[in-house]
């Protein structure tokens, strides 16, 4: 069982986020980059299927700033094997970082054969398209997404994957492998791992570097961004402010009013 | 349907999804600035009478196929595929919701067409559609051109649930359907087995009238407690956002938002919640919302009536000690 496990970085939204002087991006300057959350728990649902079923998990990622922080944490928690693509000198959209990841999984040795992708269903970047189901389509796999939980039947090649509906109703579905599946939650919370364990990770574990494939003429439209601005929360909440105790007074006016009480 | 404006209806046992007559209303108004007619594309297997409830629309396009009768977004996609590279619409809207999530990616890869995801308005600009995207967890709007109007159509666009009004796009009434074949060969290997029903929880909270909804600024399991004691205290119970859920810190009968419940109590109260679109769908249309976060930049101040910036876990036992006080004042005088 062979599983591959698709990271990507993206801005920590609890920082302050600035705008670049352009108006058309984020100020990358200023930027606090993390694992991508549901990347964190497609990489978690590997680790589920590895310690259960055996085999091996590889983790790949583009260049970014911080993601090998997040090879050797990912290392540290049991992945196999890190690899990261490196020699882009640019940002790219995730059609493009899709196509790279599809090229890198067909033609780098020793990636391939896959029984499993995993990525997180969704970034909070993916403006032009999730990575998920366009490498699904690169490498004609079949694709299921939202998914909150896995089971394999090895000897069938298939997997038993539970989607998300709307209103609490989930899926259950058979999946020929290899494929595709976009995590949204793993079946338990990513787990922790001691900053001392990724320290040894550190010295113990290399990144494998692979160079960017060079992309044909990318065959995709490019979305073009006018403006980017910070979405202001004004005009819409009457802010109370004070002490805990006065906005507390002040809210319990109002909810007397309303007749709340 | 060339230059048309094209808006994917989606169903799901058996009724046309909330989000499509969203959509619908933002299709219909785009059509109007455009001067094109509004279609719908409805997919399925025997669900050609769902066409009557998409009355805002001008036309109906059905396509009617057995692998269409649940939702596979890449079996979808196919058969979209296959209607649009013939008579190719300016612009195809698609909801962003469980159902339909990746059917817009996988029709703009195929077709070589500009996808923009997170959608939440679309502005006919000089002939140009531009759309207003929120990105990066409610925190950015961004304002993105879909395509040149000379370059590759349809542009794809993702739309938010809540873009506009339901209400504005649920016409009943007979719209010209026309059928269109396709072929199918077969479902990918992906085969839905069975359903899964949400367990009844200790509560239904859409039945509730107060509810205290805590996010992940609660930070700590242990902390329920104090969400907890301000429910009791105004008549509630407690609910959560996704990461509390996945933390497992509450059940799944207790999340609202997109994969949870969608809620309309007469006050909701949100603890540590950013506001991710996610969750402010299963929340927008409470009576009166007041949120209380560190962060002066969350979203959920946007949809909140009332807000109050500072640490929840600060916050919480002092609101808790006022509200009873003026409880017990109110029904002594």
């Amino acid at each position: 069982m062979h599983i591959l496990v698709l990271l990507k970085m993206v801005p920590d939204v609890v920082e302050e986020l600035e705008i670049a002087a352009d108006g058309r991006a984020l100020d990358l300057e200023y930027l606090r980059m993390i694992l991508s959350e549901s990347d964190d728990h497609a990489l978690e649902q590997a680790l589920l299927l590895k310690e259960k079923y055996g085999g091996k998990v590889t983790v790949l990622a583009l260049d970014a700033p911080e993601v090998d922080d997040a090879l050797f944490t990912a290392a540290a928690k049991g992945a196999d094997r890190v690899m990261k693509i490196a020699g882009q000198d640019a940002g790219f959209t995730t059609r493009q970082a899709a196509r790279i990841l599809s090229l890198v999984i067909a033609d780098e040795p020793g990636v391939m054969p896959v029984d499993l992708i995993l990525t997180g269903v969704q970034a909070i970047d993916d403006l032009d398209g999730l990575v998920a189901p366009l490498v699904a389509d690169d490498l004609n796999m079949p694709y299921l997404g939202i998914i909150t939980g896995v089971a394999l039947d090895v000897s069938a090649g298939t997997a038993r994957a539970v989607k998300e509906y709307p209103a609490g109703v989930r899926g259950e579905f058979q999946i020929r492998l290899p494929a595709v599946l976009g995590i949204q939650a793993a079946e338990k919370p990513p787990r922790y791992v001691p900053v001392a364990k990724i320290r040894m990770a550190m010295k113990s574990i290399k990144i494998e570097g692979v160079e960017v494939p060079t992309l044909a003429d990318g065959g995709w439209p490019l979305v073009n961004v006018l403006e980017m601005k910070r979405n202001e929360p004004a005009g819409h909440a009457e802010m109370l402010e004070g002490s805990a105790g006065e906005v507390s007074s002040r809210l319990c006016g109002i909810l007397a009013e309303r007749g709340l009480f | 349907m060339t230059g048309n404006v094209s808006v994917l209806a989606e169903h799901w046992r058996g009724r046309i999804s909330e989000a499509t007559f969203e959509t619908l209303a933002l299709g219909r108004e785009v059509a109007d600035q455009l001067g094109v007619p509004l279609t719908a594309i409805l997919t399925g297997w025997n669900s050609r009478h769902l066409a009557q409830a998409l009355g805002v629309a001008d036309a109906v396009i059905y396509i009617d196929h057995p692998l269409l009768a649940e939702v596979i977004p890449q079996v979808s996609a196919e058969a979209l595929v296959q209607v649009l590279e013939k008579a190719r619409p300016r612009v195809l809207m698609v909801p962003l919701t469980n159902i339909s999530l990746a059917i817009s990616t996988f029709v703009g890869t195929r077709l070589g067409v500009p996808v923009v995801n997170f959608c939440k308005d679309v502005r006919v600009v000089n002939g140009r559609l531009d759309a207003c995207c929120v990105l990066y967890g409610g925190k950015i709007e961004a304002t993105v051109e879909t395509g040149e109007p000379s370059g590759p159509q349809p542009a794809i666009l993702g739309i938010w649930p809540g873009a506009r009004p339901a209400e504005k796009g649920r016409v009943e009434r007979t719209v010209p359907v026309t059928d269109r074949a396709v072929v199918l060969e077969d479902t990918r290997g992906i085969q839905l087995t069975k359903y899964i029903e949400p367990e009844a929880g200790d509560v239904d909270l859409t039945k509730e009238d107060v509810l205290v909804a805590v996010g992940r600024g609660i930070q700590d399991k242990a902390n329920l407690g104090l969400a907890e004691e301000l429910a009791k205290t105004l008549g509630g119970v407690v609910c959560g956002s996704r990461p509390v859920i996945d933390q497992g810190w509450l059940p799944l009968s207790r999340q609202v938002g997109k994969s949870g419940l969608t809620v309309k109590p007469k006050l909701y109260v949100a603890l540590g919640i950013s506001g991710a679109p996610e969750h402010v769908e299963g929340m927008k249309d409470s009576g009166l919302i007041v949120a209380v976060n560190s962060d002066p930049r969350a979203p959920i101040f946007h949809v909140a009536h009332y807000g109050i910036v500072g640490d929840v876990l600060e916050t919480l036992p002092v609101l808790t000690e006022a509200v009873g006080a003026r409880k017990a004042a109110t029904h002594h005088a």
